[in-house]
């Protein structure tokens, strides 16, 4: 039988989706994770991001974090955290919380910067408070930047909680880790299509999320991507 | 795991006695990382290219590379066991994919951001494409393809901690021998020198992007 038909035969093996190592109890597990990482980073991040790009401070910080981020590799970050945290999911949880924040600061922070300062100044001209500028003319127009931040920070989350599966936490992880250490390739390459496919559909997920909250004005044709060397398109009436 | 509370963050006798196998493992990791991102390069910039000259060529690069990078590392290190075991060519193939989108994306854009009054120029001195693309086009847009190398330099130092998993080696075997053994000091010597080269390897980046291309402003 060939390694594919293998791996298909695994997917369809009832056992493989039964019980608490099924495929059902690991998705959730999964999904459940990143979505509280995802969503407790961003509690923290687009606040202080925002904050940070509309009061012009911190521009260094806001920008540096995300280097200094990437710097920190996510699986030896996991391990320091379970030294101090102990098993479970507690050092995944936290582990996967600093390495959301950063991409988020910084986008936040770019994508506030980044807008138009002619908006800024007619909005003020017109008598705007300054806590209307920030809710009504820069949010709206850092859309963009700001949704590429919790993407990428979201698609981050979703492929690093795999790791979490090397320090003895679940989620899909597990089949590439398990099957690893038991030299079931059949296992790891199920595994391996599980995630992917989770990371693919958070991807397209966060991509519409994206679309959707843009406003119309600002929206290209496909999906939005910030580009820093042309200006964001503003208000429906501009040359394409 | 009583033996962690009395064991200490570091035991510098361990470090002292193990300078050797530390000093391994560093290699590796930067040998790792080395032939990854050379293999990147060599497949990125004429792909970059290609995809900056070819409007139609572009989607295609860039989105395959796009599915590459959504992939996450441990997954795309599993793709491949099956076919090329665990080894450092499996390592390997996973790194370079996860090199390509950063460095064809900074590709396209540095060579996109080229002025168009200097390939006229280029162009009206009676350059031809190839020519013009190496001598002309290229060097413009070095500050570019050199910030996409400092990411992609350290994004594999990050993910090459993984490819131990694998058994290709690297500062990250220390990683998982000390999780293994539930021993602190070699753990936490793989995190903090695999931080280390990520660090050291940015700034020297830097340095060399000024040095390269004196006349730009470009950080």
């Amino acid at each position: 039988m060939s390694f594919l038909a293998r791996v298909v035969g695994w997917f369809l093996d009832p056992a493989h989706w039964q019980g608490a190592n099924g495929i059902p109890v690991r998705l959730e597990e999964h999904v459940l994770m990143s979505l509280a990482a995802t969503a407790a980073a961003a509690a923290v991040a687009l606040p202080l991001g925002v904050w940070l790009g509309h009061t012009g401070r911190g521009g260094l910080l806001a920008i540096n974090v995300s280097n200094v981020g990437r710097a920190i590799p996510s699986f030896a970050l996991l391990v320091l955290l379970l030294l101090v945290l102990g098993l479970g999911a507690a050092p995944a949880f936290v582990a996967l919380l600093a390495l959301a924040i950063p991409p988020m600061v910084t986008n936040a922070y770019v994508g506030i910067r980044g807008v138009d300062r002619g908006l800024i100044d007619a909005a003020r001209g017109l008598g705007m408070p300054d806590h209307l500028v920030l809710l009504r003319v820069e949010l709206p127009n850092a859309v963009p930047v700001l949704m590429a931040g919790v993407r990428t920070a979201g698609v981050q989350v979703v492929a690093t909680a795999t790791l979490a599966a090397l320090v003895a936490w679940g989620g899909l992880g597990r089949y590439i880790v398990d099957g690893l250490s038991q030299l079931d390739y059949v296992q790891v390459f199920a595994g391996a299509v599980l995630v992917a496919a989770l990371a693919g559909a958070t991807e397209g997920l966060l991509a519409v999320l994206q679309y959707v909250l843009t406003p119309a004005g600002l929206r290209r044709s496909g999906t939005v991507r910030w580009h820093p060397r042309r200006p964001l398109r503003v208000g429906r009436g501009s040359t394409p | 795991m009583p033996a962690l509370v009395v064991d200490p963050w570091v035991r510098w006798d361990w470090v002292g006695e193990h300078r050797d196998v530390i000093l391994a493992a560093l290699v590796q990791h930067v040998e790792l990382t080395v032939i990854a991102v050379g293999a990147g390069l060599v497949i990125s910039l004429p792909a970059g290219a290609l995809a900056a000259r070819v409007r139609a060529a572009r989607g295609p690069v860039l989105g395959g590379a796009g599915v590459l990078y959504t992939i996450p590392s441990l997954a795309l290190f599993a793709f491949f066991v099956p076919l090329t075991g665990l080894s450092v060519l499996t390592a390997e193939v996973g790194l370079v994919a996860y090199t390509l989108l950063i460095l064809t994306r900074n590709v396209v854009v540095g060579l996109e951001g080229v002025p168009a009054e200097v390939e006229d120029a280029a162009v009206g001195m009676g350059f031809r494409p190839l020519h013009r693309l190496i001598a002309v086009e290229l060097p413009l847009a070095l500050p570019v393809i050199v910030a996409g190398i400092r990411i992609a330099v350290v994004t594999t130092i990050g993910l090459v901690t993984v490819t131990a998993v694998i058994g290709a080696g690297g500062l990250g075997q220390l990683i998982l021998d000390g999780l293994t053994r539930q021993f602190r000091t070699p753990l936490v010597v793989g995190g903090v020198l695999s931080v280390a080269l990520a660090v050291v390897a940015d700034l020297g980046l830097a340095l060399l992007q000024r040095r390269l291309t004196p006349w730009s402003r470009w950080r």
